[in-house]
């Protein structure tokens, strides 16, 4: 698939009280053009510090970018200065839908408002630099239809009384709906979703992600979904990419990661889905600490098959199929995720 | 509509509010020892003099009664006569309000418009050199007894320096009365050398009022700045791009100033404390200055009038502070 967006060897600290955390350990990622990436793993493995790296919104005063890089169409995203960042980039060519739709609204100003203050740096008539001051009545006006209309896509009932209303006197799902929105309206390249729907209850996530999908795959939008839901992500990604501990460990086509996974992280997560054949198998041992983790790959000390190799050395990425990369010395078998349980 | 149902509910308040205050300084009033009565008749009294003067001014019926006709009275306007001036109270307290009114809103707008952006500035710039100077500056804010600053503003910039006038309002007689606030007044009537006096006159008692005040609203500014500033939505807007100075002055500040507003009704409080010592000190003829001439001579229906007129503006001012908050945080009506 043609690539868009392709993470490098990038390397992420956190300066903690206790010494830095490395919380991105040389992690490799892509996305193709139009491609609906799932990058699943337990909370703390990284996946949302991989998505802020992506946006560039890491905290400046905790965070240090060690090495790599984040192209994007041929550009290096480390390497821009912040200000054409947030000017070009981020809201524009990249958008993002937020983990919690209920604190992500200013409470204090009506969504209406909120909505314009976007549209005004970042629809898709928005002139590039930061001088503009002004937002032109004609403009507006257009920018205001494409939003009228763009709500009515989101299924969003009377749009004109949503935009009247305050943040609190809408319903999460129809909160999540306006994200999803606002993530569209600047008609970007990529959307990035950190765990969009685990606010939500369970029957509007559905929804929620359906939506979701069938919008990006209409627009030709990438999109990159962190989630730790290995059901979320099978019901709406191409291909997921799991974590563990700052490491990604495999990336696979959706339906080949679930019928043929190759690292023994990866079979062991799919056990630990409540299923009537085994119950729930948790994974023994505990997520290490990333001020001194593991050496090599952060999974050996739990990992049946490690060997010296394991903590010696972090392993390369092989290619085990089409578009399925695993990073293991030891590679279960074709097809050992029915075999293990 | 929102806004007037919270007035309407506010106002309602009003009255019994001002009732508990009356009783309270009525009560306190009562029980200080000193005998205005015994002051006013002289040393060489007869007792049947004092009786009659007792009798007179109504402090020979028990408290109650007493209490009761004062309520009656304040309710038609009659706050009872100075037991020193013989005046009617209310005269004085008329004459004298928009005096320190003036002072008063002078001083605390001055210190919202310097205080709310140095609070925003310095959550900013957190534990930069700028926050820890502004942190000093507020703390000596909070900390310097207002009528020493006042004094020694005085030897500085009257006595030293002779850049403002000592003390008082204006010189000579002030412009003709319209509202008695010497700064309309005097715009009001186009005579710009009597406001350029009237000015520099505020200058020093603004200053040494405003001067807390401001120190308040910085802290609170801050606080409610490095609050909102640490909050999903604006870590939305960021992701989203857009530019750091909008997301900051727009909307992490009309945020942090619902705590700010929350706090005004108290700052007024403590200025107008502040405006008795600040305007004795500068020979302002505001309250403040009759408050303190009416305690050192006993004269308590005076005091028990300052009390009540200072306690309904400062209900006024929370009422506003009510109807503003309101106002900012669609949240409050639910």
């Amino acid at each position: 698939m043609d690539g868009l967006l392709a993470v490098t060897d990038l390397e992420v600290g956190f300066a903690t009280e206790s010494g830095l955390a490395r919380v991105l350990d040389h992690v490799n990622f892509r996305i193709g053009r139009g491609e609906i990436v799932g990058l699943v793993g337990e909370s703390g493995c990284g996946k949302t510090t991989l998505a802020r790296a992506i946006l560039g919104v890491l905290p400046a005063n905790s965070a240090r970018i060690g090495s790599g890089a984040i192209d994007f169409e041929g550009r290096n995203l480390l390497d821009e200065d912040t200000a054409s960042l947030a000017d070009d980039v981020r809201g524009r060519q990249i958008t993002f839908v937020p983990q919690d739709p209920f604190s992500s609204f200013n409470p204090v100003f009506t969504i209406g408002a909120q909505i314009d203050e976007l549209m005004k740096w970042k629809s898709p008539a928005a002139e590039h630099g930061g001088g503009m001051r002004r937002y032109p009545r004609a403009r507006r006006r257009a920018d205001r239809e494409r939003v009228l209309e763009l709500l009515r896509t989101v299924q969003l009932p009377d749009p004109e009384a949503i935009l009247r209303k305050y943040p609190h006197e809408v319903s999460g799902g129809q909160r999540q709906r306006l994200m999803i929105a606002l993530a569209l309206l600047p008609e970007p390249k990529l959307i990035i979703a950190d765990e969009p729907t685990t606010a939500l209850d369970v029957t509007i996530q559905a929804q929620i992600l359906k939506l979701l999908r069938r919008l990006a795959t209409d627009r030709r939008v990438s999109v990159l979904f962190t989630t730790h839901d290995l059901g979320t992500a099978y019901e709406i990604c191409d291909r997921i990419t799991v974590m563990y501990a700052g490491q990604e460990v495999e990336s696979a086509p959706s339906d080949e990661f679930f019928a043929a996974p190759r690292h023994v992280y990866t079979t062991r997560l799919l056990q630990s889905l409540p299923s009537r054949e085994h119950g729930i198998s948790g994974i023994p041992g505990q997520i290490p600490g990333l001020v001194e983790p593991p050496s090599g790959c952060r999974f050996h000390p739990r990992c049946d098959s490690a060997s010296a190799i394991c903590r010696a050395g972090r392993p390369g990425v092989t290619v085990v199929g089409p578009d399925h990369l695993v990073r293991c010395y030891h590679p279960v078998e074709g097809g050992a995720g029915e075999a293990a349980a | 509509m929102r806004a007037l149902v919270l007035t309407v509910n506010r106002l309602a308040w009003f009255v019994p509010t001002l009732l508990g205050l009356l009783a309270i300084t009525f009560t306190i009033s009562h029980l200080i020892p000193a005998d205005p009565i015994a002051f006013i008749a002289g040393d060489n009294a007869t007792a049947e003099q004092i009786a009659a003067l007792k009798a007179k001014f109504g402090v020979d019926k028990p408290i109650p009664v007493q209490l009761w006709n004062y309520v009656l009275g304040v309710a038609q306007g009659d706050f009872g006569v100075s037991l020193y001036t013989q005046r009617p109270i209310v005269d004085d307290l008329v004459g004298r309000l928009p005096a320190t009114l003036e002072l008063a809103f002078v001083s605390i707008v001055a210190s919202a418009i310097l205080g709310i952006p140095l609070g925003v500035l310095a959550a900013v710039r957190r534990n930069s050199w700028l926050d820890h100077a502004l942190r000093v500056f507020t703390v000596s804010g909070l900390a310097i007894a207002a009528f020493w600053l006042a004094i020694l503003f005085q030897l500085l910039f009257a006595m030293r320096l002779g850049w403002t006038p000592l003390q008082g309002r204006v010189d000579g007689w002030g412009p003709d009365v319209i509202t008695g606030f010497f700064l309309i007044d005097s715009a009001v009537a186009g005579d710009w050398g009597v406001f350029r006096d009237v000015v520099a006159h505020m200058i020093l008692p603004a200053v040494t009022l405003g001067f807390p005040a401001m120190a308040t609203v910085m802290r609170f500014t801050r606080a409610g700045v490095l609050d909102a500033i640490n909050s999903n939505y604006v870590d939305y807007q960021l992701a989203m791009g857009v530019p750091h100075r909008v997301v900051i002055w727009r909307y992490v500040l009309r945020n942090a100033l619902i705590g700010t507003v929350t706090q005004l009704g108290l700052i007024l409080g403590n200025l107008i404390a502040n405006a008795v010592v600040v305007e004795a000190v500068f020979d302002w003829p505001g309250l403040g200055l009759y408050a303190v001439n009416s305690i050192l001579q006993s004269d308590y229906n005076a005091i028990m009038g300052f009390t009540l007129v200072i306690g309904a503006v400062f209900i006024i001012a929370n009422l506003l502070v009510d109807v503003t908050h309101g106002l900012i945080d669609p949240r409050e009506s639910h």
